[in-house]
């Protein structure tokens, strides 16, 4: 397990070192950030003075090593626009996106796994047919369309839900949650449902096709020729083994639906990361968007990190170091 | 000796929208208290479906659709379904063919066990385990507490089948159905298992089904024999009785496809054609087209007559009283 944890550690350095050269490069070619920040009257002297503040009269190359080496100690610099350091404003802003991730990993877990089951058990029942249906409507539709008509819908037609915010929150280890309070919940559950209905078609149509396959396996058979109830089948013996490409895929998409989250959370004025990146990219506020984008791949890195750890622990037939007797 | 299971005239069938196709017809068999019971034939003859269809595990569109199960005595084709689950792994219990694939592979062996045993009686974790290590101990199985904690993937095929065994036994079951349990293993492993279960069910008076297509295991194992051909049981008798002097001519070509000692070099006899599909059987006797000893009389199907005490056979021109 040490051996394997150390080589997936080496290659993600790799993966991030490549990332940072792609980025840093990426984000220079696009604008010049100082025209942005100088004032209608500034002049080419106090144009240059900005050139000299913001360190871009440097060669780029030269400006890539200081953020290196700056990276190294966990500095990856000031905001231009806020003139604190960045890492500090992803952070600020990471708990309303987090929040809003683990909400809906938890609606697509909870609304798509009985119904994938479902759908897997009756594959020609009416209501079968109906929920796959649900999850084919749950891919193909962009995510803005669903969450601009639900805001439609429910908050200005039927006025039942707040359509922006995050309405009350309570204040836990220094951080604001909303899903402590019924108001703040209010707030969360039409954004969370919207960025969560990906990942519950896919939760849907993976437990569904676990099903079909597991249930026809020869130790299913077994088990129910040895008496055991069909509800100690279906939650220990059939789950356990459709968990594990679910854990797999919901694992990989998470990291998408934190660094994606920006769609949901611009419709709904989600104060998180995407929200505060669109506005970066807006202003081009190169520290920020490179800052932000390290940070997304290095979350990515340690999810798939994790979701390798967790699908060991799920299928002991991968477990590292667990030679056959 | 009293009957432990009787069959009368099973018919299973696979209903689909286009057509109905029977799979099983009219399947005859009694096993008695601690008689092994060889049931054979060709891949497709049905032999398999017998056994899911008196555990009642055929999946759909399968159906049992006449016929009687009696263990007992006590029709089980009339059991509502929890009825049926408690007899399930209690009574009658289910060894299978791939021990590769008949033990779950992200359950512990202590995790299947258990199931298994709570199944049908409430029991606390502790007394489960002995109960377990004690039944892995009579199966063969080396340091069984160390064994509790692995999952299948660490175990051979022998071992996991002899697990398989161990869960099948841990009831005392009156009937046990093993559906081509040495299949996949090795010619020593199968002859260990062999041994294991005959001398199990011999000490306990456990009745056994014993499915196979393999003659050689069957004149080791079983004290009678059924032979199956396209859904029905075209001869049933002693092991011994049969294997010597076989009446149904499908019989007699079985035996002969077997390779035998002393006569390397020579061709072997081998059946001509193959078993017609259920959904395109033969009018009358369906082994007509490919029996030497066909005659018109072949186009109707005979019925399973007793040609002695002890045996019968479905045919109109048996081999009885000619030298093989």
């Amino acid at each position: 397990m040490a051996e394997f944890i150390i080589k997936r550690v080496l290659q993600a350095l790799l993966v991030l070192l490549v990332m940072t050269v792609l980025v840093f490069f990426g984000v220079n070619v696009i604008g010049n950030p100082v025209y942005i920040f100088a004032s209608s009257e500034c002049d080419q002297a106090c144009l240059t003075k900005i050139i000299a503040d913001l360190g871009l009269d440097r060669p780029v190359w030269e400006q890539y090593l200081v953020f290196l080496g700056n990276l190294l100690q966990g500095d990856l610099g000031n905001s231009f626009t806020h003139g604190i350091p960045a890492l500090s404003l992803i952070f600020e802003r990471l708990p309303a996106t987090l929040e809003l991730a683990f909400a809906a990993l938890v609606l697509a877990l909870v609304i798509g796994l009985p119904l994938g089951m479902r759908a897997g058990l009756k594959p020609e029942a009416f209501s079968s047919r109906c929920i796959m249906a649900f999850s084919m409507i749950g891919f193909s539709l962009p995510v803005f369309w669903i969450g601009l008509i639900m805001i439609l819908v429910f908050s200005v037609q039927l006025g039942w839900m707040p359509s922006i915010g995050r309405g009350d929150t309570v204040e836990v280890f220094g951080t604001e949650f909303s899903f402590l309070t019924l108001n703040g919940l209010h707030h969360l559950a039409m954004p969370a449902f919207t960025l969560s209905l990906i990942m519950m078609a896919m939760v849907i149509r993976l437990t569904r096709a676990g099903m079909r396959e597991v249930l026809f396996a020869d130790y299913i058979k077994f088990a129910r020729a040895n008496g055991i109830r069909e509800r100690r089948i279906l939650s220990a013996h059939v789950m356990k083994n459709i968990l594990i490409p679910i854990v797999t895929v919901l694992g990989m998409e998470f990291g998408g639906v934190i660094a994606f989250a920006v769609v949901v959370e611009s419709i709904f004025s989600w104060p998180g990361v995407g929200k505060m990146l669109i506005d970066a990219i807006g202003v081009l506020d190169r520290p920020l968007i490179v800052a932000y984008l390290i940070f997304v791949v290095f979350m990515f890195v340690i999810l798939n990190l994790l979701v390798d750890i967790l699908y060991s622990i799920l299928d002991p037939r991968v477990r590292l170091g667990d030679s056959p007797t | 000796m009293t009957a432990v299971l009787d069959v009368r005239d099973l018919d299973t069938s696979f209903v689909s929208p286009s057509g109905t196709i029977a799979a099983l017809q009219g399947v005859s068999l009694t096993v008695n208290t601690g008689e092994i019971l060889g049931l054979v034939g060709e891949s497709g003859s049905g032999k398999s479906l017998t056994g899911f269809s008196i555990n009642r595990l055929i999946s759909p569109p399968g159906k049992v659709v006449g016929g009687q199960v009696l263990l007992h005595g006590q029709d089980v084709l009339t059991l509502g379904e929890e009825d049926m689950r408690q007899l399930r792994g209690r009574r009658i219990a289910m060894i299978f063919q791939d021990p590769m694939m008949t033990l779950n592979p992200v359950l512990r062996i202590e995790t299947q066990m258990y199931d298994a045993l709570s199944a049908h009686e409430s029991i606390t974790k502790t007394k489960a385990r002995s109960r377990a290590i004690a039944a892995l101990d009579e199966v063969g199985i080396p340091a069984p507490e160390d064994r509790l904690r692995s999952y299948p993937h660490q175990l051979s095929g022998g071992m996991r089948q002899r697990v398989a065994i161990a869960i099948a036994l841990l009831h005392r079951p009156d009937l046990i159905i093993a559906d081509e349990p040495t299949t996949a293993l090795d010619v020593t492993i199968q002859g260990q298992i062999l041994a294991l279960v005959q001398r199990l069910c011999r000490d306990r008076g456990t009745a056994l089904i014993w499915i196979t297509h393999d003659l050689a295991v069957v004149a080791g194992i079983a004290d009678r024999l059924a032979v199956m051909y396209a859904g029905r049981i075209v001869e049933i008798g002693g092991v011994d009785d049969v294997l010597d002097n076989p009446a149904h001519p499908y019989t007699r070509g079985l035996i002969d496809s077997v390779p035998a000692r002393g006569t390397r070099g020579k061709r072997l006899n081998q059946i001509p054609g193959r078993m017609p599909a259920l959904t395109d059987l033969p009018k009358g006797c369906a082994y007509a087209p490919r029996c030497p000893r066909a005659t018109a009389a072949c186009e109707a199907m005979p019925a399973i007559e007793p040609i002695s005490d002890t045996r019968a056979v479905r045919c109109f021109h048996p081999l009885t009283g000619e030298a093989s």
